[in-house]
């Protein structure tokens, strides 16, 4: 039985997508049979991510309406060969989805997979619903600002009530936060929430803390997952998120300020 | 299509709050009705409600379903079963597709032995409805931002209550957490009621009505464990030591 993992936040823009691309290139390359699914649909930034955008003939919307079935529309990753993605639709809009489709998608992925990766799209409406609803863990992508912790809280309470676990009275979904963009001297001059403040807003089981990092961009705009640049501070970070998810122990890294720590090292205050 | 997924009958508990009455003049009824919305609308605002007409019945008050039913339309109340009632009012309000529910609560029945046991101290009126109320309500999951709960009794939270959150009961509120959204006790009149919270960081706290907000709040101690309770119409905070 695969493990479906929802990457979700409320809130835009504040690094789904790159989550999703990076934990599931993460995974897969620890020989996990992983699949990465787009539920943006009508926006289709996953591709890109991951660099197969011209190699798309038939996305999720296809398979859920049967005009193709999953093996025509995965794709294998040029990097990972456990690894595969289901791109969204660029030319439908969100209503293409509906619950007993993406049901189906998933209880087939299951089959032969052990993750699947779900990236959501913003908001609380229907796509974010769609990709939550049968998770059993929730990455809440949250950025160190208020607007954006509270979403995180709002999406929190809707894991908690209205997925398919909620409904089943099952066990509940595990939620995990993730707190990206994360620049501890913005937090330092007190421009941005620190690590303590959201945690004791959302009081969550940490997963990892992604700094501000210009090696995402250089990632997205070639096509490779952050992850694989071994030697990017984000690349290194969502490493140890991967690491920390499968029940390895890792200090957290990247959260002091470097003015914070000259200023130690000088001794002044 | 597979049979299975078409659909699915599930047992479970359906909740609607049960409007027992004891007068049956309409328009009485009518204003008291507009008060209680008043004081929770969003809670009554397109709130199933089941009526009980067997206290007016007992005492030979007749009421007419008919009117009765279109009443708490009009005041956006979704009226789903009718209880108590004689056999002519169950076949009108059959007729008016409000099913017939002839279960009747365990706090039905202690009711009017109570009652009539204390029926010349008016004094003990509150004691009578402590007795009356259900069982706490028990959370133990945390209350996120856009979530709302509802407890006919007194509600006892033992997880965080965030900002933009609400939680309301007719009783006693205890959070044994940090409360940053929005707490309501005694929703539905009972001055008596209170409110306790072990770290009180609140957007808004009412007992009755009777309210501060985050603005009035700015004095108190944050993480400090606290009550609340009204005195002459004054909302009381005080630390607990
Ligand atoms: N750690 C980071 N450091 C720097 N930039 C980042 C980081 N994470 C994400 N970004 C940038 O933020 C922008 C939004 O990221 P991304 O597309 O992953 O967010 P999203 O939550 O998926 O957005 P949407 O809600 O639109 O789907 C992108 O330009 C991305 O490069
Ligand atoms: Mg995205």
């Amino acid at each position: 039985m695969a493990r479906i993992i929802v990457v979700t936040s409320g809130k835009g823009g504040v690094g789904k997508t790159t989550t999703s691309a990076a934990i599931a290139m993460g995974l897969a390359k620890r020989g996990h049979k992983t699949a990465v699914i787009d539920f943006d649909v009508g926006l289709r930034n996953l591709d890109l991510i991951m660099g197969c955008e011209r190699r798309v003939v038939y996305d999720f919307v296809n398979v859920i309406n049967g005009e193709a079935n999953l093996n025509q529309a995965l794709i294998k990753d040029k990097n990972c060969n456990q690894l595969y993605i289901l791109p969204a639709s660029q030319t439908r809009d969100k209503d293409a989805l509906n619950l007993e489709g993406v049901g189906r998608v998933l209880e087939e992925l299951s089959k032969d997979f052990k993750y699947i990766v779900c990236d959501s799209p913003a908001g609380i409406e229907k796509g974010a619903y769609l990709a939550m609803y049968y998770a059993d863990d929730a990455f809440v992508v949250t950025n160190p600002e208020v607007s954006s912790v509270r979403d995180s809280d709002r999406m929190l309470g809707i894991l908690a009530s209205k997925s398919r676990r909620a409904e089943l009275n099952m066990e509940p979904i595990k939620e995990y936060l993730l707190l990206t963009r994360y620049d501890p001297d913005r937090v330092e001059s007190g421009e941005m929430l620190g690590l303590d403040d959201v945690q004791e807003i959302l009081s969550l089981h940490l997963l990892g803390v992604i700094p501000e990092s210009k090696s995402v961009l250089n990632a997205s705009n070639s096509g490779i997952p952050v992850i694989l640049d071994e030697k990017s501070d984000a690349g290194q970070a969502y490493a140890d998120v991967v690491a920390r998810y499968l029940g390895e122990k890792k200090p957290l890294r990247f959260i002091d300020s470097k003015k914070g720590f000259l200023r130690k090292l000088f001794g002044g205050k | 299509m597979d049979q299975s997924s078409i659909l699915d009958f599930r047992s479970g508990t359906f909740f609607a709050p049960i409007l027992v009455l004891y007068n049956n003049d309409l328009e009485k009824i009518e204003q008291r009705l507009q008060e209680k919305i008043a004081s929770a609308p969003d809670f009554f605002s397109s709130s199933p409600v089941l009526f009980d007409l067997s206290e007016l019945n007992e005492n030979d008050k007749k009421i007419d379903v008919e009117a009765l039913i279109s009443l708490l339309r009009r005041l956006s109340l979704f009226p789903v079963g009718i209880r108590g009632g004689d056999p002519s009012q169950e076949k009108r309000a059959l007729e008016l597709s409000v099913p017939v529910d002839s279960g009747r609560s365990r706090n039905d029945a202690i009711l009017p032995e109570i009652q009539r046991k204390d029926d010349t101290m008016p004094e003990v009126q509150p004691v009578i409805r402590e007795a009356v109320r259900a069982p706490a309500m028990m959370i133990t999951q945390p209350v996120r931002s856009g979530q709302r709960i509802y407890a006919a009794s007194d509600l006892v939270i033992l997880a965080q209550v965030s900002a933009g959150a609400e939680i309301m009961a007719e009783g006693n509120i205890h959070v044994y957490n940090t409360l940053r959204g929005r707490a309501l006790a005694g929703v539905q009149g009972d001055t008596a009621a209170r409110f306790f919270c072990l770290d009180l960081q609140a957007e808004l706290v009412s007992i009755a009505g009777i309210y501060k907000t985050s603005e009035d709040l700015k004095e108190t101690p944050k993480k400090k464990p606290v009550q609340v309770y009204l005195r002459d119409q004054a909302l009381i905070i005080e630390e607990l030591s």
